[in-house]
């Protein structure tokens, strides 16, 4: 394979594992926070798509659109939690799974229904439409590498956040003892709403800014929300490194595997037998690299136990 | 030596730069209530759970009767004959007294392995079941739902299931934690004659209870072991005086 | 008889009772309906073992559900191809006998639940839920991406397998078949729950430390269950191949495991008759809100998240009141 789809390939696998962390993060903190499950996550990115590719087409603005799809997310989420979410953190987490499916059935229906069955399209936009040229003499699509840098501002952001912030501070306490913080006098509820919407608006903002690259749809969520869950059970389930490294992980193997195995088996096959054993394992290899690090690592690259 | 079925030796164990248990030495010899007391923090939660299996030491070996069970799971080590009981009473909340102490005898029988014959019809361990609820004076609890008993006979609910397994050895965890005046004094009376049956290793606050059934007392301060002996001598050891009895204990 | 044992008996009759009277009104597709729920409930009250009893929440079932489903299909495909499976070195020609199928589904769905098993039941908690859910995605895109048994669009196996003596296309003769082994299946589960590795499974959803404790180990008693749970959720998956004559990899996704609990918990969880009565409530619902509206899932979620928030103990806990421990 020549270098320059490598570094193509290496890209998009930045790209796609950038992403997966702002889903990824949302996950695990709130997990990390309030011990919540949640399923509805996928929905929430969906939120955000619909939001930004509806406001970018009535206003001829993406910026416009990637506002309102973190707005629209994050106040879904902040109704979400103080509707139901807020009733299942005394719950089992088999209650948390169930309710939060049940969510995800309202909202992707729901979505439908507004909306119809075929997919809206968001226009990446015009400035950003051509490709780049990197050091090198790499083309690169300029929205994607938009797409990075955005993401890894965000991530900086919320490391800052996290690290240094006072509501920073109650993240990290609340994560390991949450009796502890209330007894200190923190507000909890409004703690907990803050970090759902926070998670909320990181996901509407995936949604959104992928939701140009792919097209934007009913059930557009789940399969991101499922990776997200491979990232976190990777990386260690309450940890934003952990989240960090186990995103880029997944994106890279996912991205680099589709590519690659296929190249290997053609090696030792015909095109055809290669392109389809190749694909198959490559769908398959994130699940096998989880598998492989569970067997080591129980509880993730980060996480405690 | 001889005499002794459970034997901590040179157990060692250090959380970063914590020494939670320094180089103990610790004997349990046949028909006696061995009593382990010390301040709060002194480390007995984390020797007990060493010797009871949910934690490995970091040096040191533990010995019971003659067989090395450091490295053995709890399972194992309670199918070897060591019976526990948790300071925070530890059932199976949903269930009904009987089915707890069925599930201790099921434990000990082997015969967990079955899928289509009725437990409950198991007469074995039926006998077995009813014997220990009738130790504990549970019998006319039997079908009461674990999660509506009280603090002290959830306690006693735990000594049955303990004694379902026929321990060879009692590991007690705060047995009195937690009871009434008169339940201390049931409870006390009937670690009294639990001894003939195995020794007993018992972590107690209640000094009271210490007193009136140890035979012989270990001190545990900062993870160290700083005395062994009968009760009259601990209470004129100065060292003990010094760290943990204070004024409150008049020899 | 107990409230609970009235309720389970009316369940339990419900379904015949449905289809034979279905059969003589001159009504095929209430009896195809009636099909589906048995199936949809032996899949569920596969799951129910390890998630009711067991406590291990299983996101990811509909995985053994898709073994099941696919082992049938494949055999049958090769059956009607005339086509070996491989040559070299045993031969394995295709089948289209049901009980040859049943018997390799059983084997297979067990042998994978036993794999998946072992890695996941290390963790415990989210851990093991989002395992689940993970494993089933990996077979739903394998699925997938795999061309020679129709990949995304699926397979049609175009006649319906044979069972001896009966005439497997009549509607009724099947249901008649798929009902006698719910009806085996949930006796054999009512053993199993009040044996000694029930009592022992139950105690260790309770209390894992407790059971340690007792001289038992929770990882082999859930192991166990899990394997056990996979191969009845795998034979389902079979049977529900051969009902709509069609394998797809939809039978692997999450969408259906996430089906598959709330049949469990629409019905009560950890009852023995909660798949079942969740399953035919489903099905119910399913065939009477989809007439009355395009998004009849939008109800579904609203009555499963009141449920869930309300009335834990699902239907039978409504009708028959709180659990009587067998004592």
């Amino acid at each position: 394979m020549s270098t320059l789809l490598f570094f193509e390939q290496m890209l998009n696998g930045l790209q796609s594992g950038i992403m997966l962390f702002l889903m990824a993060a949302g996950l695990t903190l709130i997990f990390g926070v309030m011990g919540l499950i949640n399923l509805a996550h996928g929905s929430l990115y969906m939120i955000g798509a619909f939001a930004a590719a509806t406001v970018a087409a009535a206003s001829g603005s993406f910026l416009l659109g990637l506002a309102a799809a973190m707005a629209a997310a994050a106040a879904a989420g902040a109704l979400i939690e103080l509707v139901v979410i807020r009733r299942l953190y005394e719950r089992d987490h088999l209650d948390q799974v169930l309710a939060t499916f049940a969510l995800i059935l309202i909202l992707s229906e729901g979505t439908r229904w507004m909306f119809g069955s075929f997919p809206l399209y968001l226009d990446v936009p015009a400035l950003l439409s051509g490709p780049v040229t990197l050091p090198g003499g790499i083309q690169y699509p300029a929205y994607r590498l938009a797409i990075i840098l955005v993401g890894l501002a965000v991530a900086v952001g919320l490391f800052q956040l996290i690290g240094r912030t006072r509501i920073g501070i109650q993240i990290r306490a609340g994560e390991s003892d949450r009796e502890m913080i209330a007894a200190l006098g923190v507000d909890i509820s409004k703690l907990y709403t803050a970090v759902f919407a926070l998670g909320a608006a990181l996901a509407g903002l995936a949604g959104a800014m992928v939701g140009a690259i792919q097209s934007v749809e009913v059930g557009m969520g789940e399969p991101i929300l499922i990776l997200a869950f491979v990232v976190i059970v990777i990386g260690g389930i309450g940890s934003i490194k952990g989240a960090l490294v186990g995103a880029l992980l997944v994106g890279f193997v996912d991205t680099l595997g589709g590519v690659m195995l296929p190249m290997v088996f053609g090696l030792f096959t015909d095109a055809s037998t290669a392109t389809t054993v190749g694909s198959a394992l490559a769908s398959m290899a994130i699940y096998v690299l989880m598998a492989i690090i569970l067997i080591f690592r129980p509880s993730g690259l980060y996480g405690e136990g | 030596m001889t005499d002794a079925l459970l034997h901590v030796d040179q157990v060692s164990k250090s959380f970063g730069a914590l020494r939670a248990t320094d180089n103990v030495d610790l004997e349990l010899r046949r028909g006696e209530i061995h009593a382990l007391i010390g301040p709060n923090g002194a480390g007995k939660s984390t020797l007990i759970k060493q010797i009871a299996g949910g934690l490995r030491p970091d040096a040191g070996r533990i010995m019971f009767m003659g067989q090395d069970i450091t490295d053995l799971s709890v399972p194992r080590r309670a199918q070897a004959g060591l019976g526990r009981t948790f300071q925070i009473s530890s059932l199976a909340m949903e269930y009904t007294v009987f089915q707890n102490v069925m599930l201790g005898a099921l434990g000990q029988s082997g015969t967990v392995w079955r899928f289509f014959r009725p437990v409950m019809k198991d007469q074995a361990l039926r006998v077995r079941a009813e014997n220990a609820l009738e130790q504990v004076g549970l019998s006319d609890q039997s079908g009461a739902l674990t999660g509506e008993l009280s603090h002290g006979q959830r306690r006693l609910l735990e000594v049955a299931v303990a004694l379902t397994l026929e321990p060879r050895v009692f590991l007690m965890d705060e047995p009195m934690a937690g009871l009434g005046g008169e339940g201390s004094l049931r409870m006390t009376g009937f670690l009294d004659g639990l001894r003939e049956k195995a020794p007993i290793l018992l972590v107690e606050h209640d000094m009271d209870a210490v007193f009136a059934l140890a035979d012989r007392i270990s001190v545990l301060v900062y993870g160290k072991i700083i005395a062994t002996g009968t009760a009259d001598e601990i209470r004129a050891d100065p060292d003990v005086r010094q760290a943990y009895l204070g004024d409150e204990v008049s020899a | 008889m107990g409230r609970e044992a009235i309720v389970n008996t009316l369940i339990f009759f419900a379904l015949p009772v449905v289809s034979v009277s279905a059969w003589m009104g001159d009504e095929p597709f209430l009896i195809t309906l009636a099909t589906r729920a048995a199936i949809l409930a032996l899949a569920a009250v596969g799951l129910n073992l390890a998630l009711g009893l067991g406590g291990l929440v299983s996101l990811g079932h509909a995985v053994f559900f898709g073994i099941g489903g696919y082992t049938m299909g494949i055999l049958a495909s090769h059956a009607q191809s005339y086509a070996p499976l491989i040559e070299v070195p045993f031969l394995i020609e295709g089948t289209k006998s049901m009980p040859v199928i049943w018997l390799v589904t059983v084997i297979v769905s067990a042998f994978i639940a036993w794999i998946i098993g072992v890695l996941s039941l290390r963790t415990s908690g989210v851990y093991f839920i989002m395992i689940t859910l993970a494993f089933g995605q990996m077979f739903y895109y394998f699925a997938i991406s795999w061309p020679a048994y129709g990949g995304e669009d699926g397979l049609s196996i175009y006649v319906r397998n044979g069972f001896p003596g009966l005439n497997t296309l009549d509607p009724l003769q099947f249901f008649g078949l798929v009902f006698c082994i719910l009806a085996v299946t949930l006796w054999g589960m009512g053993r199993l729950a009040r044996s000694p590795f029930g009592l022992a499974l139950n105690a260790a959803r309770q209390n894992a430390e407790r059971v340690e404790t007792v001289g038992l180990t929770p990882f082999r008693l859930r192991l166990v269950a899990f394997v056990i749970s996979g191969a009845v959720t795998g034979l389902a998956g079979a049977l529900f191949a051969d009902l709509n004559r069609f394998i797809s990899p939809t039978m692997f996704s999450w969408q259906l495991s996430g089906e598959f609990i709330v049949f469990i918990v629409l019905g009560g969880i950890g009852r023995l008759y909660g798949p079942v009565a969740g399953a035919c409530l489903f099905v119910l619902l399913e065939h009477l809100l989809s007439g009355v509206s395009e998004f009849w899932l939008i109800y579904v979620g609203a009555i499963l998240l009141l449920v869930v928030l309300f009335a834990r103990g699902g239907l039978i806990g409504a009708l028959a009141g709180r659990e009587v421990a067998h004592d």
